[in-house]
């Protein structure tokens, strides 16, 4: 596919172009707040300059709190107790400055929300409505290790333009699908340049990701050893159970449904849940099989390092953004725990 | 506070050799620069694992609870505290411990020391009064008193209220200090001002509970945000149940809180929260001249009535 030259001005004006047949979104500053993805305001433009967002690009497509439907208590109404659909807004959305590794992160998602089995209609429908322009990592930062689970700071999976910062406020952007040609196009963005000057920036961009992991030996795992590994209460020792590193992550899918009742008008809505709270998996008999929290942080490495390993063989259910690693309040190092994972030899 | 490793070494080698404990809880070293984690060693040949330094955040009297062994623990001024909390409300035995009293200077503020620096930190030294950081080529030495966490700038316990050991020298404890300048801040705001400004402030929060699991004082069985039957607050992120959480959050440590701001290291959101839960301290010490955590035979003044109790709070 080609690449476009694009000057600060086309920039500029193939932004505002846009506005009219887009639903814009991208990195958004609030004062004293981290830059984080929003759905920007006419006339706002996507800032570019930061590193990468705090929290993961996931909630553009995937919000923490999804209302699903709405119904009446009232008797009186004919339609009483029936759950009617929300009506949603899935015009076309252009997603700037998403990082490869939180685009990345949405294909995974898709293989749980749009599979042969289901297909979420919510999900599927808002991510089908996006067009991502990703913005290619030319400084990784310390704790970035995507090129450790099949990704890099200039991959394209799940990306319809990546955007390659050429100086002075100006891009390089390789269209990648028809879907970012057709962007590309609108955006009145159309002086073709040599691709072969990305090559090079990619392969300095990789040799700036000093963070490795193996996960070679993952696959190879028997999963009831590894589930019966003795490291977990170790590991799980420092944990505060708290919701940080699933909220934080890119690939992290698990949802809670609530009702919300006020007088007669009810709403159905969905929540991001967390596979670290007791109450994730408490029954309604008052059983958890996940009692103790190390059972709890257990099941998040597992899940991402084996569970979804063996089920898809397409890697680790984890692009290597780093977030859980930052945000960790007690330094629990998904690298750490993957390395012990993938070494492990069972007695 | 340098060479306190190696005592604690010592201290806790001993108490596992002569079988004084099962286990000690203290900090292994993190694996990123500034970053500790907290952990337990059970195997005399495992206490080299365990190291000391201004990164010694997160309170340990939090992973105490209900903990059926003996445990030797490493507790600075506010873990002690909170030990003595936990004794007040049952949830651990004086003589199931051995405290370890790690007398504090300060902990750093990691992501001020980050902010300032400007790049990622790949290394990390300090020593008595400095700490230096390196990254991208260049590094910066900071005086640590100048990159002290907020609370620990303005703490006036340092040395532990209660302890078996001492890793290291009693300090001096800091007595000319303004703890409440940020509340008197707060408390001058018209209603309005006030509504807008913890508006603002918690409008980040992802409802992720780190500040709440951090908190040593939280440890109740059920959360009441986690109850179902009545269902008390509302799961989503809307911003009424969001200040609910925190506000009763803060309540329910009133008279408790140690001022340890574990919670707002937890915080991934770098959510102020202690200016709640620190205007709730200022009162206890307005009205009833309390602080937490300070004697184990006394109960705090929210769960005890006395005849003379001066019943400012139900004017």
């Amino acid at each position: 596919m080609k690449v476009i030259q694009i000057d600060t001005n086309q920039w500029t004006e193939g932004l505002a172009k846009l506005e009219g047949s887009y639903r814009m979104f991208g990195p958004a500053e609030t004062e004293g707040k981290y830059p984080e993805f929003k759905e920007l305001e006419k006339g706002d433009v996507p800032n570019l300059n930061v590193p990468n967002t705090h929290l993961s690009a996931k909630s553009v497509v995937y919000p923490q709190s999804e209302v699903m439907f709405e119904y009446t208590l009232d008797e009186a109404k004919e339609d009483h107790h029936q759950l009617r659909e929300i009506e949603k807004d899935y015009s076309p959305r252009a997603v700037f400055g998403i990082r490869p590794c939180d685009a990345a992160a949405n294909l995974i998602i898709k293989r749980n929300f749009d599979s042969k089995e289901y297909r979420d209609p919510y999900w599927v429908d808002s991510f089908e409505s996006c067009v991502f322009i990703g913005h290619a990592c030319e400084n990784p930062g310390a704790t970035c290790f995507c090129t450790s689970v099949g990704f890099g700071p200039f991959n394209e999976d799940g990306l319809d333009l990546l955007l390659v910062e050429s100086g002075n406020g100006g891009f390089l952007a390789k269209v990648i699908t028809d879907k970012g040609a057709v962007l590309a196009k609108s955006a009145g963005w159309e002086t073709e340049t040599d691709a072969a000057a990305l090559e090079p920036l990619k392969e300095q961009a990789e040799a700036k990701i000093r963070s490795k992991v193996n996960t070679d030996q993952l696959v190879k795992q028997d999963a009831k050893e590894l589930f019966d590994a003795p490291f977990w209460e170790d590991i799980g020792f420092a944990c505060l159970n708290c919701g940080t590193c699933t909220y934080s992550c890119p690939t992290c899918w698990c949802f809670d449904i609530q009702d919300e009742v006020k007088d007669k008008s009810g709403i159905r809505m969905r929540n991001w849940d967390s596979c670290m709270y007791p109450l994730f998996t408490l029954e309604g008999s008052g059983h958890n099989p996940r009692p103790e929290k190390h059972h709890r942080i257990r099941q998040r490495f597992m899940h991402k390092l084996k569970y979804y390993v063996d089920k898809y063989q397409a890697g680790v259910q984890c692009v290597g953004c780093g977030r859980c690693v930052r945000l960790c309040p007690v330094n629990i190092d998904i690298r750490t725990v993957c390395e012990k994972m993938n070494s492990y030899k069972p007695a | 506070m340098i060479g306190y490793i190696d005592k604690i070494r010592e201290i806790s080698l001993k108490l596992l050799n002569e079988e004084k404990v099962d286990m000690v809880i203290g900090y292994r070293k993190g694996s990123l620069p500034m970053m500790t984690e907290p952990c337990f060693v059970k195997r005399p040949e495992d206490v080299e694992t365990l190291i000391w330094d201004s990164n010694c955040r997160i309170n340990l009297a939090a992973y105490l609870m209900d903990r059926k062994e003996k445990i030797g623990i490493v507790a600075k001024g506010c873990d002690s505290r909170n030990i003595i909390n936990h004794l007040v409300e049952n949830k651990i035995k004086r003589e199931q411990l051995v405290i370890i009293g790690a007398p504090c200077k300060g902990m750093i503020d990691k992501k001020a020391v980050a902010l300032q620096f400007g790049q990622d930190i790949d290394e990390y030294q300090e020593t008595e009064d400095q700490i230096t950081v390196k990254g991208g080529g260049t590094e910066k030495t900071f005086q640590k008193v100048d990159v002290l966490q907020e609370n620990c700038a303005i703490c006036n316990h340092r040395n532990p209220v209660v302890y078996d050991e001492l890793a290291g020298d009693l300090v001096e404890e800091q007595t000319d200090i303004d703890r409440y300048e940020d509340i008197r801040k707060i408390e001058a705001m018209d209603i309005d001002e006030k509504w807008n400004f913890f508006e603002d402030m918690l409008s980040p929060c992802i409802r992720c509970y780190a500040c709440r699991n951090a908190c040593p004082l939280c440890y109740c069985p059920t959360c009441f945000v986690d109850e179902s039957k009545p269902q008390w607050v509302g799961k989503s992120n809307d911003p009424n149940d969001t200040r609910t959480f925190h506000f009763l959050r803060a309540f329910h440590c009133a008279g408790r809180c140690t001022d340890c701001g574990a919670c707002e290291r937890a915080c991934p959101m770098d959510i102020p929260v202690r200016l709640l839960t620190k205007k709730l301290g200022k009162d206890c010490l307005d009205i009833y001249g309390w602080e937490a955590g300070l004697d184990p035979e006394q109960r705090p003044p929210l769960d005890t009535f006395k005849p003379d109790d001066p019943n400012v709070g139900i004017k």
